[in-house]
């Protein structure tokens, strides 16, 4: 079977690759595109380490198709800096010391920029609820959870 | 070896032929609305490589749609869309609550009330508002439409009506009357991403006090969602008072043949069906109270 022609918007660029149809999006970021900062946890959408934005909607890369990235804007963990420096969820979650093995993390941060997103000043409950899909087990969340009122705090008032 | 093959047509005539020509040379077609069951299932054992229709790129599959004449929900319309819908809120919050209790944020961001509808899992939240809502399928076939009520929809654990060739558009459902609102309520060991023990969906009308029309459905209680006209009989021509709750309880309980499994015993889903009934249409009779 041939393989299919796509092109994307990823983190702002331009992107043409070819997969296969059953390739999630997923795989091709990770095994076509070499953006490996999107990690493989349950690959059944349960543990959101696989967090990306399409289009601005936070979705579970394991649980789309890489095909049906065609014309549309993905944002991934690579793209979450700048380059002036981190972004201030990466510099909160580093203050927080809010992770420790790490495959969770792209996800967190990805998952909660959208979250400020939405909700600029989120408090403890809405953070908790909205996250409920991304699963770390190491650190126990508190600290995740303190990194993100911290950089919402930041963001609302940059110092 | 037969490999996947993937097609997004921008005409739901092209899907339809596209279906009737895969059935024609024997292959499996998928349909790929939101995904979040359908990747799963790809992974597991047992699925075969077959034809992947993606029907996103339908305008009709995309429609939402809510005004006095009645409310339609594409299939392909996400549930973060439509829990972030203004109008929908005020008009269906119990189904919204439902959409709202299906996954986390991410699989929200994908996933399809219609979706979950064909997926026709025995605990599929969002099926018993549905049905209380009065959802009627909207069903693409070869030669046209054809519409289905949502209790009629779900045939068997897993099963749904669609027939060969065909592929479900969208929802239609009444817009409720002023007087009108429905409620959801489930029973999950957590309080986020888990399985129903138990759901019911109701849907009642007051006028002065009196309820005057009403539905009620229970999920995850028996191998398909389930409509019982007798916990609605025990409520039409009440004050909604505390007897006539309880009818509509027992009701639900002898509507619901349960499995006992890991997240309950068939014993505590009856008890709990009940519990959960006579909650939800407190719920709602707030909400019309309130409004």
């Amino acid at each position: 079977m041939a393989r299919l022609q796509v092109e994307s918007t990823i983190n702002g660029e331009t992107k043409e690759f070819l997969c296969d149809a059953d390739q999630s999006m997923l795989d091709v970021l990770r095994d076509e595109l070499g953006l490996t900062g999107t990690k493989e946890g349950c690959g059944t959408g349960d543990c959101g380490a696989c967090s990306i934005l399409v289009d601005g909607r936070l979705v579970c890369a394991c649980l789309m198709l890489g095909v049906e990235s065609g014309g549309k804007s993905i944002e991934t963990i690579e793209g979450i800096a700048d380059k002036d420096g981190l972004h201030p969820l990466q510099r909160q979650f580093l203050e927080n010391a809010a992770l420790q093995c790490g495959i969770c993390t792209p996800g967190f941060i990805v998952a909660s920029k959208a979250l400020l997103e939405k909700h600029p000043n989120p408090d403890e409950e809405t953070i908790r609820y909205w996250l409920a899909g991304n699963l770390c087990r190491c650190t126990g969340y508190d600290k995740i959870i303190r990194a993100v009122q911290d950089a919402a705090a930041e963001m609302s008032h940059p110092a | 070896m037969e490999s996947y093959s993937y097609a997004a047509p921008n005409s739901v005539s092209e899907a339809v032929a596209l279906l009737s020509d895969n059935a024609s040379i024997g292959r499996q077609t998928q349909i790929l609305a939101g995904g979040t069951d359908v990747l799963v299932q790809m992974r597991g054992s047992g699925h075969t490589p077959r034809a992947i229709l993606d029907i996103k790129a339908l305008v009709e599959t995309n429609r939402l749609e809510v005004s006095a004449e009645g409310i339609y929900i594409g299939s392909a319309v996400s549930s973060a869309v439509i829990n972030e819908n203004q109008q929908l809120q005020e008009a269906l919050p119990g189904l919204l609550e439902a959409a709202d209790l299906i996954g986390s944020t991410q699989i929200q961001g994908r996933a399809t009330i219609c979706g979950n509808l064909c997926n026709a899992s025995p605990a599929g939240d969002s099926i018993p508002a549905m049905i209380a809502a009065s959802a009627v399928c909207d069903i693409a076939t070869a030669t046209g439409t054809r519409e289905l009520p949502v209790e009629e929809f779900v045939v068997g654990v897993g099963q749904n009506a669609l027939q060969p060739g065909e592929f479900l558009l969208g929802l239609k459902l009444p817009m409720p009357t002023p007087g009108t609102k429905d409620a959801y309520l489930r029973f999950t060991p957590r309080t986020e991403m888990d399985i129903a023990v138990a759901g019911v969906g109701v849907s009642l009308t007051l006028k002065e006090g009196v309820c005057t029309a009403a539905r009620v459905a229970i999920g995850a209680v028996a191998p398909t969602a389930r409509l019982v006209p007798e916990a609605a009989n025990a409520l039409v021509g009440t004050d909604l008072n505390d007897q006539a709750l309880a009818d509509a309880g027992e009701a639900c309980k002898a509507a619901a043949s349960p499995i006992s499994d890991k997240r309950g015993t068939a014993q505590y889903r009856k008890k709990v069906v009940a519990v959960l009934c006579r909650r939800a249409i407190a719920l709602a009779h707030q909400r019309i109270q309130g409004a």
